[in-house]
């Protein structure tokens, strides 16, 4: 039991903060709709031109289905990557295992501009042996994209595990079951919803990936962020403000998709 | 070790990710600490230019500025809507929660153009201020320190929301009790019980929104229109405009040192928070 509620101070403090947090993407929604060239509000008339354009220029679509291709391939390679991991971590629990969950969590502490660095070295390096697998390709920005994603994936997968009783595991190994029945009749059908969660996070931090994506290409790998920095930096197109309002609708989707999978709501009170 | 038989297999297990990360990321990190001494030529002279270069000292400082008017802005907006995300009633939680997990959620590129939109010369505001006649021409509020600091503030908060709320949720609300009992008023209650109770959350979060703030780059870009430029776009810059990768690999290390010591900082005020905590 609280004893107080907030105070109307608290609570006109946390609404302005609220407020501050929502405004700037509602602020995209009828800039969505003017009909101008410019970044303007629409006066009198809205008009569907920047949509079109997301449809009919076919440089929005072919970085649409490019950063949906590599967010795929990150997904399904960062989400195997750290639950093999994070399996052998509670497995083990070895002593220096906060060392190496350290190692593994290194991309998402160490600054975004140094990590782009350290990947432009790397795939500079590898673009000498072959053009497809380095610099500006397809196969490069995924490598990049899965060492940015995979810790978050580990945290995620990490915090699924923590909550599965122990016991379930022992009493599948009294029963003389193998390592690998264990891990895929006992374990991962517990952890799905968490394995699943991180299978997600990681898609959606790679399709929205800007930071390391800028280092490691130039013109062939234009993900959508890609071309939305493009946009952004030199003359504001309007058509931003219409892939915005689509991405800001997916993404409310997908959460309401997860809320509605989810069994029970994570933060219940007492 | 209690589970001897899975040891091999638990090993095989751990070791895909950890030789993947050694390969792309540990020794590619040591061939950028290479390039630091190395280009253009051997030697400690890009070191040497960290601490004499004015304009790299100039990007530091601004970047120092920047970056610890954003963490006191954004714990302390933090506070607020974590007091009530965790104290309020079911359906104010609810709203907070939404608050603070949409926006957390969305690219963010996306979040900095929001802030275009609102603030640019023809937009949101400027527009609704002529409207209104409070303004003849329109303000000059993008393309500034004040909107780089709104947009950093902006993508911030949730960061320290987390910390925030694991201390105020240990708060023994019999404290709270004690305190009302002895005739404390809310806002005393409030300044010399509950504040100083949550005070390690408050400096976990502030660290870690220090941290984070540091190696900032999309934002600050792309709101701060290249004017005052921080570390991380000077990085960018040395590398792809002006090639000069041997200073742009060292303020990399500079920045990498920089945050394993406010990390250690942090590892140990949680340890301290641990076991001093007395609970």
């Amino acid at each position: 039991m609280r004893i107080r509620r907030p105070g109307p101070v608290a609570l006109v403090l946390a609404l302005l903060v609220g407020a501050f947090l929502l405004l700037p993407l509602l602020a995209v929604v009828p800039i969505s709709f003017t009909p101008g060239r410019m970044l303007t509000l629409p006066k009198g008339s809205l008009s569907l031109t920047h949509y079109r354009t997301l449809f009919e220029n076919p440089d929005w679509l072919a970085s649409i289905l490019l950063s949906a291709r590599i967010g795929l391939f990150t997904s399904v390679l960062s989400t195997v990557l750290a639950t093999s991991f994070a399996l052998g971590i509670w497995m083990l629990q070895p002593r220096f295992s906060s060392w190496l969950v350290g190692f593994v969590l290194l991309p998402m502490i160490v600054p975004p501009v140094v990590s782009a660095m350290t990947l432009y070295f790397l795939l500079t390096g590898m673009s000498r042996m072959s053009h497809a697998i380095g610099f500006d390709s397809v196969i490069g920005v995924t490598l990049a994209h899965v060492v940015m994603t995979v810790p978050f994936a580990v945290v995620m997968v990490l915090v699924a595990l923590a909550q599965l009783d122990r016991r379930i595991d022992l009493a599948a190994r009294g029963m003389g079951a193998s390592v690998v029945q264990r891990i895929f009749h006992v374990i991962l059908p517990n952890i799905a919803f968490g394995v699943a969660t991180a299978a997600l996070l990681v898609f959606v931090l790679s399709w929205e990936e800007i930071g390391v994506t800028l280092f490691i290409t130039s013109i062939d790998a234009i993900t959508l962020p890609r071309l939305m920095w493009m946009g952004l930096r030199d003359n504001v197109d309007p058509a931003i403000a219409a892939i915005s309002v689509v991405l800001i609708v997916v993404t409310l989707l997908i959460l309401l998709a997860r809320m509605a999978f989810q069994r029970r709501p994570e933060f219940e009170e007492e | 070790m209690r589970n001897r038989s899975a040891f091999w297999p638990a090993l095989a297990l751990m070791a895909p990710l950890v030789l993947f990360l050694a390969f792309a990321y540990a020794v590619p990190f040591l061939g950028v600490a290479l390039w630091s001494v190395t280009l253009p030529e051997p030697g400690l002279g890009q070191y040497e230019r960290l601490v004499g270069d004015p304009l790299v000292q100039s990007a530091f400082l601004r970047t120092f500025r920047i970056c610890l008017i954003v963490t006191v802005i954004a714990v302390a907006c933090a506070y607020a809507v974590t007091y009530v995300w965790v104290r309020g009633t079911r359906m104010q939680r609810r709203l907070i929660e939404i608050c603070i997990f949409v926006p957390f959620w969305i690219s963010l590129l996306t979040r900095a153009f929001g802030w275009l939109a609102l603030l640019s010369t023809r937009g949101i505001v400027n527009t609704s201020l002529q409207a209104l006649g409070l303004t003849d021409g329109p303000l000059a509020l993008v393309r500034n320190e004040p909107s780089v600091i709104a947009g950093m503030v902006h993508v911030l908060i949730p960061f320290a929301v987390l910390p925030l709320a694991s201390a105020m949720r240990t708060v023994d609300e019999r404290m709270l009790l004690a305190a009302r009992g002895m005739g404390a008023s809310r806002l005393r209650i409030f300044w010399s019980v509950f504040l100083p109770l949550t005070l390690p959350g408050v400096i976990g979060a502030t660290l870690i929104v220090f941290v984070f703030s540091l190696g900032f780059f999309v934002t600050p870009a792309i709101l701060g229109g290249g004017r005052s430029i921080m570390v991380a776009e000077l990085v960018y810059l040395r590398m792809f405009q002006s090639p000069d990768w041997g200073l742009g690999a060292a303020i990399s290390v500079a920045l990498v040192i920089l945050v394993a010591g406010l990390m250690g900082l942090l590892a140990r005020f949680a340890r301290l928070g641990l076991t001093g905590g007395g609970r």
